[in-house]
């Protein structure tokens, strides 16, 4: 069944959140199972994209323009394995997160907290299908398909942000519902223009007929202002720190870690593959500055909190000027393939830093009874895996050596460096060490003698799993060599070749390929 | 001006309007009322699209764009309202409070 290993990344987390709304008994088992299965699954679908090449599938044989298609090429199938990876650690943490959660906050209940505390059995299905819709989003063909993905995304993620039971929770779901939405319809107005000019929402034939006249220029704007939105880029970022800071600590990792990557991604694909980057070279500056900004504003903000967790969501508003900064440095055809490669290893190392960075800071958040990062002396002592695993995933955000982010930073300076754009490798290096200033920060209160008062002893699930996703961030940097040739396959542009638009080993949908699993050229 | 460049003249009007509301008014049903006007608009586009054909038959894409992005905007408002009736009951305000920032007590 050639066509199983692009639909089960989707259809199984699809069919297991519906099973597990219904019955809440077995939800926990269905959520576990489902969560390990997505790993081997994700694997098969790299392997069979590295050996045949990008893969279509037609949904139910309707074939375009009426029918739904899937492609899968390199990068759609990295970012189903990070959704997988991250989805498994954050699933195996949450099994003991809501009940330990419960106990804590039962002998010190929160202010402005009403009543229930974080529910539970809700999180299954709403990170069931929050996985569903971010594998049929990596997997789309088509533009809107990819509007539809990105609404039921928002869905799940804003449900999960209201899960935990406080007022400032609830607030900062209803602004991140309002403001996605609106993003969305931004991006669905794009799409609608985009189809009245060229006929067609196959994203790979629009690349072909893509023409920059004004009405495209405006449906450009649009699309990528929607997307920024998502994606929180400044100064568009206002929505992210309350949202993810709120949010129970496996949704806030789920949240920075994927759902964040998601809209990056739709940006990577429209503006590389559609939007044809090197004759937007405007465009491609202005996010580059915006990106650097966004770096040095969200490490200042993130250097001056008080807290914890919004010291780890102003951080992800940093590292997602990051991958902007690589996608504007992909605007020039020489040094495309590092800046383009680098942002994509720097997506996923981010990933797995960011939910490491979370789980650790929520299982010290709850062991300590508060979210102060004054309260945090003596944790080395008392919780030293924890601890040791905010320190990992802080060397993947600052960039050390051997990690994945070092790798990508890496990438990323070099195409600075080629294409004479001083001032963004000079920021570049100077978000990493402002990174070193708020890790150090944290680590740096863990490490003084704290108080004896009695330390409540986090599950081991609860300290294992950020660790191991820590590690995974770490190694991501040492095993770079698959992952980057699994990413040339179907890349829009060749790894040593310096014209921009190189042919894409699949074929385009003109040439007849609606096969699956085949090469079509 | 043919009829279709008139539906979408006012689809982007509508679309315009709903944002300036989304933006301007505090009231949160008002915002969800401001975002349901914008989905208005996009969908009035879309169908002007579907008319834009030179065979005489309306295009059926843009049409089943436009149910599926009806299906979205109910789900979405239904998950608004819920979010906004829960807010109310909790704290008695209909208004978010004013910066994003989380407050002290937590």
């Amino acid at each position: 069944m050639p066509e199983f290993v692009v639909l089960a990344p989707i259809v199984l987390p699809l069919a297991a959140g519906v099973v597990t709304c219904v019955v809440c008994r077995y939800a926990l088992g269905v959520a576990v199972g489902v969560a390990v299965l997505q790993l081997p699954l994700a694997c098969w679908l790299a392997s069979t994209v590295f050996a045949e090449g990008p893969l279509r599938y037609e949904l139910g044989g309707w074939s375009a323009p009426l029918g739904i298609n899937l492609h899968a090429d390199g990068l759609a199938s990295l970012m189903v394995g990070m959704a997988a990876v991250v989805g498994l650690g954050v699933t195996l943490y949450a099994t003991r997160y809501f009940d330990w959660a419960q106990q804590v906050q039962r002998a010190q209940p929160p202010t402005r907290s009403y009543g229930g505390y974080e529910r539970r059995e809700l999180f299954w299905p709403l990170s069931l299908l929050l996985g569903a819709s971010l594998n049929a989003l990596f997997l789309s063909g088509d533009i809107f398909n990819l509007y539809v993905t990105l609404e039921l995304l928002t869905l799940s993620a804003v449900a999960l942000v209201g899960l935990a039971a406080r007022v400032n929770a609830l607030a900062a779901a209803l602004r991140y519902l309002l403001i996605a939405v609106v993003a969305s319809l931004f991006y669905l107005l794009g799409v609608a223009l985009l189809y009245n000019i060229y006929g067609t929402l196959d994203w790979q034939r629009l690349g072909v007929l893509f023409q920059l006249d004004f009405a495209s220029r405006s449906a450009v704007m649009l699309i990528v202002i929607g997307l920024l939105v998502k994606t929180a880029l400044f100064p568009l970022h206002f929505w992210l720190p309350a949202a993810h800071a709120s949010a129970p600590a496996p949704a806030s990792a789920l949240l920075s870690g994927l759902v964040l990557k998601a809209s990056f991604f739709v940006v990577l694909r429209l503006w590389f593959e559609v939007f044809s980057a090197t004759r937007m070279p405007a465009g491609g500056a202005l996010l580059g500055w915006l990106g650097a900004a966004a770096i040095l504003w969200g490490s200042m903000q993130a250097i001056r909190q008080r807290r914890l967790k919004l010291l780890v969501a102003y951080s992800s508003v940093a590292q997602v000027g990051y991958l902007f900064v690589g996608i504007s440095l992909a605007s020039n055809p020489d040094v495309a393939w590092n800046a383009w490669s680098g942002a994509v290893y720097f997506a996923l190392s981010h990933a797995c830093a960011k939910a490491a960075a979370f789980l650790a800071a929520g299982s010290l958040q709850l062991a300590v009874g508060g979210d102060d990062i004054d309260g945090l002396a003596g944790c080395a002592e008392h919780h030293p895996i924890s601890v040791c695993a905010f320190a990992l995933a802080g060397v993947g955000l600052m960039g050390l050596p051997v990690s994945g982010g070092f790798l990508a930073k890496w990438l990323l300076l070099h195409a600075a460096i080629e294409s004479g754009r001083w001032g963004l490798a000079v920021v570049m290096v100077a978000g990493g060490l402002m990174a070193a200033v708020y890790v150090f920060r944290v680590l740096s209160r863990c490490f003084t003698p704290g108080s004896a008062r009695p330390a409540r002893r986090i599950p081991l699930a609860m300290q294992w799993v950020p660790l191991i996703l820590a590690l995974t961030s770490i190694g991501l940097g040492l095993g770079a060599i698959q992952p980057l040739r699994l990413l040339q396959v179907g890349a829009p542009f060749a790894a040593t070749d310096v014209s921009p638009r190189t042919v894409v080993p699949g074929g385009t949908p003109e040439t007849g390929g609606d096969v699956v699993g085949g090469e079509e050229s | 001006m043919t009829t279709q460049l008139f539906y979408a003249l006012c689809g982007v009007s509508l679309f315009g309007i709903g944002f300036y509301g989304m933006v301007i008014c505090s009231h949160l049903l008002r915002k969800v009322l401001a975002t349901n006007l914008m989905s208005s608009g996009v969908f009035l586009v879309l169908i002007a699209t579907a008319a834009r054909t030179s065979g005489g038959h309306p295009d059926p894409v843009p049409q089943a764009m436009v149910l599926t992005g009806v299906v979205v905007a109910v789900s979405a408002t239904a998950l608004a309202l819920a979010l906004v009736r829960r807010f109310y009951r909790e704290t008695g305000e209909t208004r978010l409070p004013a910066t994003g920032v989380v407050t002290k007590e937590d």
